[in-house]
């Protein structure tokens, strides 16, 4: 039927965009954590540079939601992908934001010597990648099981988040002189760890996408 | 005493719109089976319709939909060669039992058809027909109070109180059908039956009609045909699916259009059937 080709090309068009909008990000955040890890400038600017494109993808993706919505009245799985799409594309730009930042605080530490307290970051910045990369690897599949999964993971970025904390703060305390740096850092971590919260956010929009079950504030 | 209805167990709390367990069933329908000679349009049937709610009947044509609605007031009696097997209980009272009063049946069970068919007389006298024919006044004024009520709860009254005597087919498409509605509601019917109420009539009409039916089943218990599924997921508390003559899945309608449980229900409500 003419009509409901229409539709399906248009959900198609509109996976395509938030998967855009997902690698995207992904690669932010990569090169974001490269930049840090590796002290290289022009890769945290990279990441600064393309914030935009993300910003645009979020709007493409808004506009094709609310076109279908108007247009289609999508209903069951259609309405919960689109649905499950419209909630996950700022979600997704907010990650893009907290690269920027991380990138924002590699300038700042790049001006000063550096500190030995990379490895546990980026351990959770790897934790942090591949999760985001699970999580829509899980959304691609529309597969609940490891969206669930994915969830899981977030208890690991939590619990370095939390060494590195008493980490940087011991460090704040034994050496006053390498404070402000120890701060940006810990921002860094922070940073990750809101990371973490958002892929589980889009794993919870996969198993409502997949099974039309809420597990919103649930575990 | 009727029992309380049971409805399909959603996965998870879904209904808002309905509080299902709070209603008592209007019309019961058990192990129904329906025959065009034959031909079998309708296989084991069980269904119970809650009162004071609006279900839907949504299914693709030909798939039994408008048959089931019309063995609920025995609209099917008048078609030659059909035959029913099964049970349609309205308030428990058996309405196929032999002895069964159909024109009682007739006068609890409105009906209001797709194409609009007032009468070539006066709104009035169409409003008052039923009331007449089953002398059911006593008086001048009560069948005056009793088409003014009629036409106040089918929302024609502001538009018709100065036009009473003028021909019915004066009116437009869509308030020669809310007057179809006021001639059925005139009668006092607990159960009104609805097949495709909207089908020809303009947005803003149609917008009339499903306001009329949502205000309705604070009184009556309302059964609709459509093929609008926007419709039944507009107007109604719950949603009956059917196929080739078989009810797939009756569930609230929230979860019908969100996440019904039979796939061949999704298939249908995505627009992937077939």
């Amino acid at each position: 039927m003419e009509v409901h080709r229409h539709l399906d090309e248009e959900l198609d068009a509109l996976r395509d965009s938030i998967l855009r909008l997902g690698g995207e990000v992904e690669a932010a955040l990569k090169r974001a954590m490269h930049a840090l890890i590796e002290r290289d400038s022009d890769a945290a600017r990279e990441v600064l540079e393309h914030d935009d494109a993300i910003d645009q993808l979020e709007v493409e993706v808004d506009r094709q939601c609310v076109d279908i919505f108007a247009l289609r009245q999508p209903a069951a799985r259609d309405l919960r992908f689109v649905m499950s799409v419209a909630k996950m594309a700022p979600v997704l730009e907010r990650i893009g934001d907290h690269a920027c930042n991380i990138a924002r605080a590699v300038f700042d530490l790049n001006n000063e010597p550096e500190l030995k307290n990379h490895i546990r970051l980026r351990e959770m910045g790897e934790i942090a990648s591949s999760m985001l990369g699970q999580a829509l690897d899980a959304f691609t599949k529309n597969d609940a099981g490891a969206a669930r999964e994915v969830i899981k993971r977030d208890a690991e970025i939590n619990e370095l988040y939390n060494q590195i904390f008493h980490d940087l703060i011991e460090m704040m305390t034994k050496e006053p002189a390498t404070a402000t740096r120890d701060a940006r850092l810990l921002f860094v971590a922070k940073h990750l760890e809101r990371i973490g919260d958002y892929v589980t956010d889009i794993c919870e929009l996969t198993v409502y996408m997949a099974e039309a079950a809420v597990i919103k504030h649930r575990h | 005493m009727s029992t309380p209805t049971q409805i399909v167990a959603p996965k998870f709390e879904i209904s808002r719109r309905a509080a299902l367990a709070q209603r008592e069933t209007k019309i019961a329908v058990a192990d129904l089976n329906f025959f065009y000679g034959r031909a079998q349009a309708l296989h084991d049937i069980n269904l119970n319709i809650p009162e004071r709610m609006v279900m839907a009947f949504i299914g693709p044509s030909g798939c039994g939909k408008t048959t089931f609605l019309r063995t609920l007031n025995r609209m099917n009696d008048v078609i030659p060669g059909t035959r029913v097997e099964g049970k349609v209980s309205i308030d428990n009272q058996d309405v196929y039992a032999p002895g069964a009063d159909v024109v009682e049946l007739r006068r609890k069970v409105g009906m209001v058809f797709q194409k609009s068919n007032p009468f070539p007389k006066s709104i009035f006298d169409n409003v008052a027909y039923g009331l007449r024919i089953n002398r059911l006044t006593s008086s001048k004024s009560e069948l005056a109070d009793r088409v003014e009520e009629a036409l106040t709860d089918a929302a024609l009254w502001s538009e018709a109180k100065d036009r009473l005597k003028s021909s019915a087919l004066g009116l437009s498409g869509g308030q020669q059908q809310r007057l179809c509605i006021a001639r059925a509601l005139a009668i006092r019917p607990e159960v009104i039956l609805m097949d495709e109420p909207a089908s020809a009539l303009d947005p803003i009409a149609t917008s009339k009609i499903e306001e009329l039916i949502v205000d309705l089943k604070k009184q009556y218990t309302i059964v609709i045909v459509t093929h609008n599924m926007q419709q039944a997921a507009r107007v109604s508390d719950l949603t009956a699916f059917f196929l080739l003559g078989k009810l797939i899945e009756v569930n609230a309608t929230e979860k019908v259009f969100t996440a019904p449980d039979e796939k061949v229900t999704e298939d249908y409500i995505t627009g992937r059937f077939g």
